[in-house]
């Protein structure tokens, strides 16, 4: 895993190892400096020499430039290299997931890759920071100040090697029970925001329904869950800094008591006061070093979670791969299904499809009628490739739509989706993914086609008015025409309507569909409905029922011939209020 | 999405619109956001002022450890030094006790504040979450329509956070620093004023540097969190609509967008993250500049014997070789603090602006509720007198309660009547022209129109999800100003397009309409909105768990779910919302069909584009840019030959 995360470093790599090399730098000085301060006093103050006071001055000087120089830079390459990262974290995972096939978007939620690319990523660029600053530091402080310590007087410093397990053994048992208490309090914080989402989205329900009482006590709930468990995580992490405390300043009384023996009963030779002095500091230092390295330790395990589902973003190869030297160009617009197959997971017991066969030339406009659940979508899906067949073929301009560059593909087979989506930007710029460069002129005529220009010229701003993340700004009926729109300007040889007019009246989808009759004959157009009039003037209705073709025909051919049919559109013309 | 109040809605667009997650652009500290934070204190200040004492104690050992070198040296190893010295290595011993017991007590405060400190900091934050969800909830519908979801969200990730890492964090450690900081001054003035005149003078000089570099990297904290919204908002909008981007190959466009904003990121976040993480070095090694400096000025004063100046007045010498070594160690531990606080203020600037943010939600004002009829379970005697009842009856009544304190009792029957309502979601564009209309009970009535005419807002206006600006509507008699929103809107189910299911089990979310409902109630329930069949072939049925609205589960079948939602409350008013668009015509008749017997006798208000739903109702309105044009059953709209009249022919033209 950690493997795998270090490939995301690339150019940041020479950031990443200097930092250390930096710190090293940086440590070494702060470990030298007590050590000339202590001679400082000694020889300088104590003596009263100030001769030497500023001999020593201009070497302490001399190291604090050095050390800040060190300090400063390494800041400045832990900052470049950790920010850079992040930055080729962010990008790979969404490379990754542009690269993702149908099927992959489905196995993770897209909720769930939104996080991923957000806090996971955070948590995991701020682990590095701290291990590319921290990791190298602390080990290095602890032992540059205990060779320092031991240089100025073994015994006193097998002082700390008495202490260092306590302390460890202290942090080790503090971690292994606030650990789990974390874990627990993120999980919970998922379902606080979980709780949070549904309501700010459903808040109509919520509110029509009355159940302001019934949500607030359910958040009040999971909010009391997240107090107790992050109190009990804090009260265990409390123990840290005054353990760390009574570490210190157990070493500090041995050794001013051992220390002061020392020096009175050897007359200050083989220990000065000034060493003693630097002692306490590296004391501090030590032990402190100690203590960062249980932080890291902690926001490692913290941020381990975190960086395994970044991984599996990473990771996860898409289902769809393109052949070599596939085919780029499209012939025309037929359609072959071959004893197509499919179901959506691997070991379904169940087919969505089932052995279909059909063959649609070019230019024809076929409808597709079904129950709710009939895998109308799912069929439709199979002509851009957007999943793959389990058993049998597509093709499409007679070709295996598996031979083809997708990108080739998807030009010109345009889907209009059911869940459709427009994007934050003008009007203009989200027609324009159809055609990048499309004219003006082309955009109102593709609009004029998809019924969209009479309201689009009824903005203030027009085509140039801004359509909010998500399409909030515009009605049901209105986003789907101007998705229509966006798939027209690609002047696919395939286009395929997914229910797209559902929330379209009527008689603006009957001229939306005379539209295409005229002005795009040459296009095969597959539409998905609800209603028989949207289909009724197809040259063939396909009627599905659970996953299989239940009849093939026209509208007068299939009122006689399939009972699913008659009953549909008996439903609809006599409204359903008898027995029809 | 109900389309007409969407479309009508102000535009919130341009760049500031993700504004709740960047901040304010300055990093400044406002004074009623502090004072407001410290009454969530509240119930904790006796919790406080222990934590107070702790802080003081703990600071107290920590000074007192940093002194004792001094005592050390001075009091003890230096005179034992001497010959015939009266000081003993028992004196030591006692003398190492009792700064012993001041450790233990230092430690143990600091375990104590520690502790204290988890419960308020999560109390408080807890209170705050719990206000803010519940406040929430009483905000009208407006405030959602009106602003976005990801900056709502971010009051309870975002702002809260930044809040905890301040109370629990930066909080506790600015106040021992400050503690730290002033016993050690006193400390300092001790030993020498003239010394510690220099040290105020430098540290002035370090802050102003400091303070430079914290403006600097303020300012570029605000722009790496405005590029942090905005590569997270393009991360949430195009993951969201990754099979359309799949559908139009516009994954390399995607890539290239997504670089430039990427790029920016990380631009800001390194500059921002530079000057956070140089603060520390330069803190620290100015503390061994100001070592030196003092070291020098120490001994040009003690060799030139200037009369040393302390808190207690003039000495007779000059500083000793021993102070100036004294003063020396404190001037390090002065500077620590000082460095500790100086690295917490982008923490705290940073949770001051999110607990503005918090306070702007809690502040935002409620829908207003100035209803004080009450709907009760009811009962009538023989003679048609009307009697609250405690338990559920299966018959309503209004309760009325009047000025000179009698009450009286209207039997709920689902009368709806508005008479010349107007309406605008934005002052000016009116979304409704005088509309009137009466729904008697146990009538269908049904809105048909174009998307945009308006037919969503008259049922936003029924269920008081938005007043209205002119006009009356009433229920059974009564004006719905009157009537309390809990209770109007309890006589009503509602069934709306866009379908939000709840997390939990399937059995959970059809009981949302009825808290009380028992399993067959539930199930009768799905079984009249034909929902039962797909439930059963869930892998664990009824007790299958939804997640994330229900993703797993097809728009029809999400429908049908909702539909079963409201049919177990058992409303006397129905609103169906475009509640059948994404059901194939077979099922919807199937469901119409059950949800007439259910609604037999009551109200039910019909929203939809296809005319087959709305065909067999009792009245049928054809709404055209907020007018009612046509009203009438079927078969009277079909003989005008109007609108309702095209509408249909443009469906069916063989007949």
């Amino acid at each position: 895993m950690i493997k795998r995360l270090a490939k995301c470093v690339r150019e940041y790599k020479k950031s990443a190892i200097m930092t250390p090399v930096f710190v090293i730098g940086e440590v070494v000085m702060e470990v030298v400096i007590p050590l000339l301060m202590a001679s400082l006093i000694d020889n300088g103050i104590n003596a009263g020499s100030m001769n030497f006071v500023l001999k020593m001055g201009v070497a302490l000087l001399v190291c604090a430039v050095i050390s800040m120089f060190f300090g400063g830079v390494a800041g400045r390459t832990c900052a470049v290299a950790s920010a850079g990262f992040a930055k080729n974290l962010r990008h790979d995972m969404f490379y990754s997931v542009q690269n993702y096939a149908f099927s992959n978007i489905d196995k993770f939620s897209t909720a769930s890759l939104v996080t991923r690319l957000t806090t996971d990523v955070n948590n995991v660029q701020q682990s590095f920071m701290m291990i590319i600053r921290m990791a190298v530091r602390s080990p290095m402080m602890f032992i540059f100040s205990f060779i320092f310590a031991y240089g100025i007087n073994a015994k006193l410093a097998s002082v700390f090697l008495c202490v260092v397990p306590f302390l460890m053994l202290g942090m080790f048992l503090i971690i292994r029970k606030a650990h789990p208490l974390f874990k627990r309090v993120f999980k919970t914080y998922d379902k606080l925001n979980g709780i949070v989402e549904e309501n700010v989205r459903g808040i109509r329900v919520v509110k029509s329904f009355n159940r302001q009482g019934f949500e607030t006590d359910k958040f009040q709930e999971i909010s009391s869950s997240i107090y107790n468990d992050f109190v009990k995580a804090e009260k265990t992490i409390a123990f840290n800094a005054p353990l760390m405390q009574m570490s210190v300043y157990t070493c500090m009384m041995l050794i001013s008591w051992f220390g002061a023996k020392l020096i009175v009963d050897t007359g200050a030779t083989e220990l000065t006061t000034g060493e003693l002095m630097s002692l306490f500091t590296y004391t501090a230092q030590l032990l402190n070093s100690l203590m960062f390295l249980s932080m890291i330790f902690v926001m490692m395990t913290m941020s381990k979670a975190s960086a395994e589902r970044i991984v599996e973003v990473l990771d996860e190869k898409s289902d769809i791969t393109e052949k070599e030297n596939a085919e780029t160009t499209v012939k025309d617009g037929s359609i072959v299904f071959e004893n197509v197959d499919f179901s959506y997971s691997k070991n379904a017991d169940k087919l969505c499809l089932d052995n279909i066969n059909i063959s649609i030339a070019s230019g024809e406009t076929i409808g597709i009628i079904g129950g709710t659940g009939s895998s109308k979508s799912t069929f439709v899906q199979l002509i851009p490739r957007l999943y793959d067949v389990r058993n049998g073929c597509v093709k499409v301009g007679g070709t295996d739509v598996r031979d083809y560059s997708i990108e080739a593909l998807r030009n010109e087979v345009a889907m209009v989706l059911q869940k459709n989506v427009l994007f934050s930007g003008t009007i203009k710029e989200n027609l324009r993914w159809g055609k990048d460069d499309a004219t003006d002129e082309e955009i109102i005529n593709a609009c004029k086609l998809a019924c969209a220009d009479e309201f689009v010229e009824k903005f203030p701003d027009k085509y140039d008015t801004y359509i909010e993340q998500g399409g909030a700004n515009v009605s049901g009926g209105q986003k789907q025409r101007l998705c229509i729109a966006r798939a027209l300007l690609k002047k696919p040889k395939i286009l395929i309507l997914d229910d797209s007019t559902s929330a379209v009246d009527t008689a603006t989808d009957s001229k939306i569909r005379k539209a295409f009759r005229e002005e795009i004959p040459e296009t095969t157009k597959i539409i998905i409905a609800q209603r028989v009039s949207s289909v009724q003037d197809a040259d063939r209705i396909i009627v599905l029922d659970d996953g299989r073709i239940s009849a093939v025909g026209d509208h007068d051919e299939l009122l006689k011939t399939s009972s699913i049919y008659r009953e549909v559109y008996e439903s609809q013309v006599k409204g359903g209020d008898d027995n029809g | 999405m109900a389309e007409e109040k969407t479309r009508q809605m102000p535009p919130m667009g341009g760049p500031g619109r993700r504004g709740g997650m960047v901040g304010k652009p300055d990093v400044k500290i406002n004074k009623d956001t502090v004072k407001r934070l410290f009454g969530y204190f509240g119930k904790y200040k006796f919790h406080l002022i222990f934590v107070m004492f702790f802080i003081i104690l703990s600071a107290v050992a920590s000074v007192a450890s940093s002194l004792f070198l001094e005592t050390l040296i001075d009091d003890y190893i230096t005179p034992m030094l001497l010959p015939n010295s009266s000081v003993t290595f028992t004196d030591l011993f006692v003398a190492l006790c009792k700064i012993g017991c001041l450790y233990i007590c230092g430690a143990l405060a600091g375990l104590l504040y520690n502790r204290i400190m988890a419960n308020v900091s999560q109390g408080i934050l807890k209170k705050i979450r719990d206000r803010m969800f519940a406040h929430m909830q009483t905000l009208p519908i407006k405030y959602f329509d009106s602003h976005n979801f990801g900056d709502t969200m971010s009051f309870y990730t975002n702002d809260t956070d930044a809040l905890r890492q301040m109370i629990a964090q930066s909080v506790p450690q600015a106040m021992s620093s400050l503690v730290t900081i002033v016993s050690i001054f006193f400390s300092m003035l001790r030993q020498s004023v003239w010394l510690t005149l220099f040290v105020v003078v430098f540290l002035f000089a370090i802050t102003r540097i400091i303070g430079f570099i914290g403006k600097k990297s303020g300012s570029y904290f605000v722009k790496q969190q405005r590029s942090v919204a905005s590569v997270n908002s393009f991360i949430e909008e195009m993951i969201n609509g990754q099979k359309v981007v799949k559908v139009f190959c516009h994954e390399d466009k995607n890539k290239a967008e997504f670089d430039s904003r990427n790029e920016e990121l990380c631009h800001n976040m390194t500059t921002a993250n530079t000057y956070g993480n140089i603060v520390g070095p330069i803190m620290n090694n100015m503390g061994y500049i100001l070592y030196v400096a003092l070291a020098i000025l120490g001994g040009v004063l003690a060799i030139k014997g200037v009369t040393n100046l302390t808190l207690f007045g003039f000495e007779d010498e000059p500083i000793t070789l021993g102070a100036i070594a004294s003063f020396l160690t404190m001037s390090r531990n002065f500077v620590m603090p000082i460095s500790h606080i100086s690295q917490q203020i982008n923490a705290i600037a940073m949770a001051m602006a999110g607990a503005e943010r918090i306070f702007s939600l809690i502040d935002e004002s409620p829908e207003t509720d100035d209803g004080y009829v009450t709907l009760v379970n009811a009962r009538t005697d023989k003679d048609g007198n009307i009697t609250e009842s405690e338990t559920r009856t299966g018959e309503w009544a209004w309760k009325h309660p009047h000025g000179d304190g009698t009450v009286t009792y209207t039997p709920l029957k689902g009368d709806i009547v508005l008479d010349d309502v107007d309406f605008a979601y934005v002052e000016g564009k009116t979304v409704l022209h005088n509309v009137s209309l009466y729904a008697q009970p146990g009538q269908k009535v049904a809105f048909v129109g174009a998307t945009g005419a308006g037919k969503t807002t008259i049922t936003n206006l029924i269920n008081r999800f938005y007043d209205i600006a002119d006009g009356k509507i009433r229920y059974d008699g009564i004006n719905i100003n009157k009537i309390k929103k809990a209770d109007l809107r309890r006589s009503m189910g509602i069934v709306l397009q866009d379908v939000n299911l709840f997390t939990g089990t399937v059995m959970d979310n059809i009981r949302y309409g009825k808290l009380d409902a028992t399993d067959e109630e539930c199930i009768a329930a799905a079984k009249l909105a034909n929902a039962d069949g797909f439930i059963r072939m869930l892998p664990d049925g009824y007790n299958t768990i939804l997640e994330g609205d229900g993703s797993g589960l097809s728009q029809g079948q999400r429908q049908l779910i909702s539909i079963a939602r409201a049919a177990v409350a058992d409303p006397p008013v129905m609103i169906l919302d475009e509640a059948t668009s994404s059901i194939d015509t077979r099922t919807e008749a199937i469901v119409q069909r059950g949800m007439d017997a259910l609604m037999h006798g009551r109200t039910v208000f019909v929203i939809a584009h296809r005319l087959s739903t709305v065909k067999n109702s009792d009245v049928i309105m054809v709404l055209e840019q907020g007018r009612i044009i046509e009203r009438g059953n079927h078969e009277k709209l079909i003989a005008e030959k109007g609108k309702y009249y095209q509408l249909y022919t443009g469906t069916f033209e063989l007949e």
